[in-house]
């Protein structure tokens, strides 16, 4: 059985480096969140994405209209 | 064994480089390829020196630092990646085989047109010859950076300012300074910097790096897996992706990161001057025992590179009484830089280089040049 399924917030990215950059722009400013596999429902990509709690969001938008880090999409799933 | 050919690759590794290698060659994945711990140390580890790479080289970001299997992939990615039918190149007679065997190839299937600065008889190129060459076509100029035949250092920011100028894109060779000399993208107006790891940086071979400006647009070289964008039927798009196509050297970059925060550590101020002092020495005392001839410019900045005949001697047979007699390692023959050495008038002679390192001592120096005494005698 699958773990239960909650509403996530996916950011996924055009290459690998883009990724790595928003695991440590993140660390740094504190947003918990996850590096894991690019979901199916977005992407049959074999990718990574980064996962976090959509409460955040307003947060990590505020660095990447800084333009902080690079990404593909932002998108709210249950995952 | 005293080891004088340091030029060709540092045979000595800190025991933190040593130590990273060995810790990724039994702890990481395959970067990109998986989202569960190890391949994530792997993409981390990489992009940590990708930021190392950048801060140490005043490149743009480090989504354009392009990890490449050496600074020979490097230079083939750079002018293969750059230039198009019609365009114009220029290269100079101190280019190293791995710039001059691509613009040949181009240029002998038609695609490009090809011009030379010359060297003078001390290996030095002019500027003004650079201005010279220019066409409005002009696409691209490599620089070497320092010669690896004379030990000669070329300021490449005149050259790069010319170039710009007319609208090309300006190539640095760094395969011979990396790590020895400070090397800034922003400040000396590079827009393709290759280098490769094993050498004065002292990391592990099979390692290098191509590092992009913002202006540089470049083609693939080799296309492949890439972890990301699978359904794409070319290369991405984007940095570094497109010029990374497959597996990329986890184990060396690891090494790369360890020899540059060790060359962080140490100063690279203090290597090049402890390089400095033993090829200062060596220049000075060789350049007294009679039947030794040195080339090169000896009045400017150098590396720790030095060559030399002794007499009429093949530099074969030169090098391989040291090997054999004293035990000294140092390279004979042409050095893949065919057009210096026929600048020079040693083609058909080849020369005997010795090139100082980190691990050298001054006592080495003296045990060489005893040697060179005894030879240069006989």
């Amino acid at each position: 059985m699958l773990r239960p399924k909650r509403n996530t917030l996916v950011v996924t990215f055009h290459t690998t480096a883009e990724a790595m950059a928003m695991e440590v722009l993140c660390r740094e400013h504190a947003i918990a969140g996850r590096l894991f596999p690019v979901p199916r429902a977005l992407s049959s990509d074999c990718g990574i994405a980064w996962s976090m709690d959509p409460a955040d969001r307003p947060q990590l938008e505020a660095l990447l209209q800084k333009g902080e880090a690079a990404y593909d999409e932002i998108c709210e799933l249950l995952l | 064994m005293i080891y004088f050919d340091n030029a060709a690759t540092t045979v000595q590794k800190s025991d933190a480089v040593i130590h990273a290698v060995t810790q990724a060659m039994t702890g990481i994945g395959n970067s990109g390829r998986g989202a569960y711990e190890t391949a994530l140390s792997a993409s981390r580890l990489i992009y940590q020196t990708r930021l190392l790479v950048a801060q140490a080289f005043g490149v743009p970001g480090p989504e354009r630092v392009i990890f490449t299997s050496g600074a020979t992939q490097a230079l083939n990615t750079a002018i293969f990646g750059v230039l198009r039918p019609g365009d114009h190149a220029i290269a100079s007679d101190l280019d190293h085989n791995s710039v001059l065997r691509p613009l040949y190839h181009l240029q002998k299937q038609g695609v490009i047109d090809l011009d030379f600065l010359p060297a003078d008889q001390t290996g030095r190129i002019r500027k003004e010859d650079l201005a010279a060459a220019l066409r409005p076509n002009t696409r691209l100029v490599c620089l070497c950076h320092g010669s690896n035949l004379t030990g000669n250092v070329t300021d490449p920011a005149p050259y790069a300012e010319l170039a710009h100028n007319n609208g090309a894109l300006f190539l640095l060779d760094a395969s011979q300074t990396a790590g020895l000399l400070p090397i800034s993208m922003e400040d000396m107006g590079l827009d393709l910097l290759c280098f490769s790891g094993h050498k004065a940086l002292m990391g592990p071979q099979g390692i290098g790096c191509l590092c992009l400006s913002r202006r540089a647009e470049v083609s693939p070289l080799l296309y492949g897996g890439t972890g990301v964008q699978t359904e794409l039927p070319d290369q991405p798009p984007e940095y570094p992706t497109r010029l990374e196509a497959g597996t990329l050297n986890g184990p060396g970059i690891a090494g790369l990161h360890a020899a540059l925060e060790e060359l962080s550590r140490v100063g690279m101020q203090t290597v090049f001057d402890h390089e400095s002092r033993l090829a200062g020495q060596f220049v000075r005392l060789a350049s007294q025992i009679p039947g030794l001839r040195l080339y090169g410019d000896f009045d400017g900045l150098r590396t720790g590179t030095v060559s030399l005949n002794v007499r009429d001697y093949p530099s074969s047979e030169v090098a391989d009484e040291l090997a054999v007699t004293d035990n000294i390692a140092v390279r004979a023959g042409a050095h893949c830089v065919p057009r210096l050495h026929r600048a020079l008038g040693t083609h058909a002679q080849g020369a005997v280089r010795l090139s100082f390192g980190w691990y050298n001592t001054m006592e080495e120096v003296e045990t060489a040049l005893a040697a060179l005494r005894r030879i240069a005698s006989c």
